[in-house]
């Protein structure tokens, strides 16, 4: 047996989001329970989010991500030969979204798998990429965070109804003769995972809001610094913070604690939800079209969520 | 050696401004920290964090919700 030689390195040649067209605002929830803007924004950070209709289905808004990021990157779907699906509200279990993905997308026959870390998913699909790549497994590696959580949250009730959303972020990867993505740092709390569940098929998702968020201000920040130094980095020197958006004090709390005074910390949520596994790459390619980073910056990327699991690493910014 | 009541105080005070911006000189033993100081129940997670980390007293969330005011805290640490 021989092993043939991978790249030396990966890197994240594009981003790219989608969000569906209906825009739910704060208002608009508190016609139908009991709750108000100030609430929202003042705990969650939240002010507006979209959800998709019965029409499109997550296969649909990865598609859209997956075709953006696909554009942005100038390759063909023909170079992809790898597709990786990060997503834990597919509305069944099989077949598994990758290879719809891809079919769509026209991309041939690729490696096609599914990921469920939750709200880590996106990291942890980064990480599989960046090993397929540099292992020889894989050239090209599409990977996409897709959640329609809106099928999965119970509307009546005000805890989960105006947190969690719908939308989509997708990142092609490539290989590198440099380092573009750094060593990923991930675990998980299995002892936790009572904290966020859906029980069973005919379930809604419940979360243990105050648990969480405990879980998420004190034990994140050294997952946080831990990827930085395994990749070499000062946080001081990074160009950008991008946390799973679930929760804006969660966001600014692990930010403060990280120490990443120059960085831009993404604040996506406030116009995206919480978008589990599609929140990271959808408030990168929103930053990166703004103009709010810079090609070549480095930028922490920090899923957590169910599980409980996370993952984090450092990137350099395409 | 046991720190004394306004050593909590100050600590607290010192937390809770840097959390919430509420001016430290304003956390008084009898406030209550949600009818007083307006400090909701997030805040007051990330308050009792702090306070683990500076005092090393963990204070769970079934015990968290009793706390309601700066004096029950300081007795918390104290206990």
């Amino acid at each position: 047996m021989r092993i043939p030689a991978g790249a030396p390195g990966a890197r994240v040649l594009a981003f790219g989001g989608y969000q569906p067209a209906n825009v739910v605002t704060n208002d608009d929830l508190a016609k139908t329970m009991d709750t108000n803007d100030e609430w929202i924004q003042s705990r969650v950070g939240i002010a507006e989010r979209r959800l998709a209709g019965p029409e499109e289905s997550e296969i649909d808004l990865a598609v859209q991500a997956g075709g953006k990021a696909l554009a942005a990157s100038g390759l063909d779907a023909s170079d992809i030969d790898l597709v990786i699906v990060a997503t834990c509200t597919m509305e069944a279990p099989i077949p598994n979204a990758a290879g719809r993905v891809a079919h769509r997308l026209g991309i041939n026959a690729p490696g096609a798998f599914d990921i469920n870390a939750a709200c880590a998913g996106f990291c942890y699909a980064l990480a599989a990429a960046s090993s397929a790549i540099q292992t020889g497994s894989a050239t090209h590696v599409l990977i996409v965070g897709t959640e329609k959580f809106s099928h999965w949250v119970d509307w009546t009730d005000r805890s989960t109804a105006v947190i969690f959303a719908d939308g989509s972020g997708a990142a092609v990867v490539g290989p590198s003769d440099t380092p573009g993505i750094g060593p990923v740092v991930w675990g998980s709390a299995g002892d936790k995972s009572d904290a966020i569940v859906i029980k069973d098929r005919n379930s809604f998702l419940h979360q243990e809001g105050q648990a969480v968020f405990r879980w998420a201000t004190t034990a994140l920040h050294p997952v946080a610094k831990l990827a930085c130094e395994r990749a070499g980095v000062d946080p001081a020197d990074l160009a950008a913070f991008v946390p799973h958006q679930a929760n804006l004090r969660i966001i600014d709390a692990i930010a403060r604690k990280l120490g990443a005074e120059k960085a831009v910390v993404a604040h996506d949520i406030v116009l995206a939800g919480n978008t589990s596994a599609a929140s990271i790459p959808l408030a990168l390619s929103r930053m990166i079209e703004r103009g709010e980073v810079s090609s070549g910056g480095l930028a922490l990327l920090l899923g957590f969520g169910a599980g409980l699991t996370y993952a984090g690493q450092v990137i350099e910014i395409p | 050696m046991a720190v004394t009541e306004q050593e909590i105080l100050e600590g607290l005070g010192k937390i809770i401004n840097e959390i919430t911006g509420i001016p430290a000189a304003e956390v008084t033993p009898e406030k209550s920290f949600v009818d007083d100081l307006d400090i909701d129940s997030l805040s007051m997670v990330e308050i009792a964090v702090a306070a683990q980390d500076e005092f090393g007293v963990e204070i769970p969330d079934d015990q968290l919700k009793n706390l309601k005011s700066v004096k029950d805290v300081i007795g918390f640490i104290q206990a």
